[in-house]
């Protein structure tokens, strides 16, 4: 009976100890998510002049996370060892190489998602805009929203550190609420570019 | 890392196809295509947590995969707990937001629903996904930071786009 209460109350602390270090992350990630979500919602006159661009969302929205969030992580492993310098006027050479590694995994992968969506729609027989256009949106949403994301993982990643927060902590929140917002942004920017380019709508 | 990446983006293009299923309903109720990026987010980020815990417990040797564990239960209960609290909040958000913008369609209390019975299902499902990945991490002699975060963000996406399609097929 001692026994049963004993284990009780340490369930208890492990959950409530869990519960109270995941909800500041998550409340921001929340915000993140929500404003992501309004602006996908005022995107439907584009959803419906580029047939296959709401498939695309989710890989765009995840190749920011899965990317940066790496980026970070290797930013943050880097600081504890001491193979990066920790400053933001000139940079280190090691960040500058990872950071362009991640920018072009970033955009491999969002042409990837893009002639796998054309792909796939097509073999399905359902109608899809040109691969050209899924092409040129990708990129181009994934350049400005890599560039972003960049400056804002390095600089957020080091000025913790300095000011001796875990790095560790900072990157997951960080990421998924900027890759989200800025993430959906970019790709309203980039389709309305395209469109205009190339007379879509 | 590029083959991993080209596996999770055919895996998100799969969520994709999910939701140009109903494609009709979220561009017809926009608090709903409102909800899509919150809700697959909050799952992930659920999962994620979940997993960085076990993870780090794992590494400090305090993680076994026994229902009796204390660290595992305690975990799994403040993920459902999380869910409780958030999804809710989610929902009227998302409402609120777009009802700023003026397009609602949908009442407040069946946003609300949805996203609350989505949310549970999901942060259910995002903790099998994550204790079953951890677990075949620590099988495989697998670094669980390195296998299991992507694995559960990207399959939580999976699931939150599947979770809210049926959810609003029953509720709208």
């Amino acid at each position: 009976m001692l026994d049963i209460i004993a284990t009780d109350v340490t369930v208890r602390d492990a959950a409530r100890e869990a519960y109270r270090e995941a909800i500041p992350a998550l409340l921001a990630s929340l915000i993140g998510g929500l404003l992501a979500g309004v602006v996908l919602g005022g995107m439907r006159s584009e959803l419906r002049a580029v047939p296959g661009l709401l498939v695309l969302v989710p890989a765009l929205l995840a190749t920011r996370g899965n990317v940066y969030g790496s980026l970070g992580a290797r930013i943050s492993t880097g600081l504890h060892q001491g193979l990066i310098e920790p400053r933001l006027r000139g940079v280190d050479t090691r960040l500058t190489a990872a950071a362009t590694a991640a920018l072009m995994n970033g955009l491999a992968a969002s042409v990837f998602a893009a002639i796998a969506v054309f792909l796939i729609l097509t073999i399905l027989e359902t109608s899809v805009a040109s691969v050209l256009i899924l092409i040129a949106i990708a990129l181009l949403a994934g350049l400005l929203s890599g560039g972003v994301l960049i400056i804002t993982v390095i600089t957020a990643v080091i000025i913790g550190y300095r000011r001796g927060y875990n790095p560790d902590a900072l990157v997951g929140p960080l990421v998924t609420t900027t890759g989200d917002v800025f993430g959906m942004l970019f790709l309203l920017a980039a389709v309305r570019l395209v469109s205009a380019v190339g007379g879509v709508s | 890392m590029f083959p991993i990446l080209v596996l999770l983006t055919l895996v998100e293009v799969g969520s994709g196809l999910v939701l140009n299923r109903f494609e009709a309903q979220l561009l017809r109720y926009p608090t709903l295509l409102a909800l899509v990026p919150v809700m697959i987010g909050t799952a992930g980020n659920l999962g994620s947590i979940l997993a960085a815990r076990l993870s780090t417990a794992f590494h400090l040797g305090t993680l076994s995969f026994d229902i009796r564990d204390d660290t595992l239960t305690g975990n799994a209960l403040a993920t459902i707990a999380l869910s409780v609290s958030i999804f809710p909040i989610v929902g009227i958000g998302a409402w609120s937001l777009t009802a700023l913008t003026g397009m609602t369609r949908l009442e407040l209390w069946r946003v609300v629903i949805i996203a609350l019975l989505a949310g549970v299902c999901l942060a259910v499902l995002a903790t099998c996904v994550t204790v079953i990945t951890t677990y075949l991490a620590y099988q495989l002699e697998l670094d669980p930071d390195d296998v299991v975060l992507p694995a559960v963000t990207n399959i939580c996406d999976v699931l939150g786009v599947i979770v809210l399609f049926l959810v609003v097929q029953i509720l709208v």
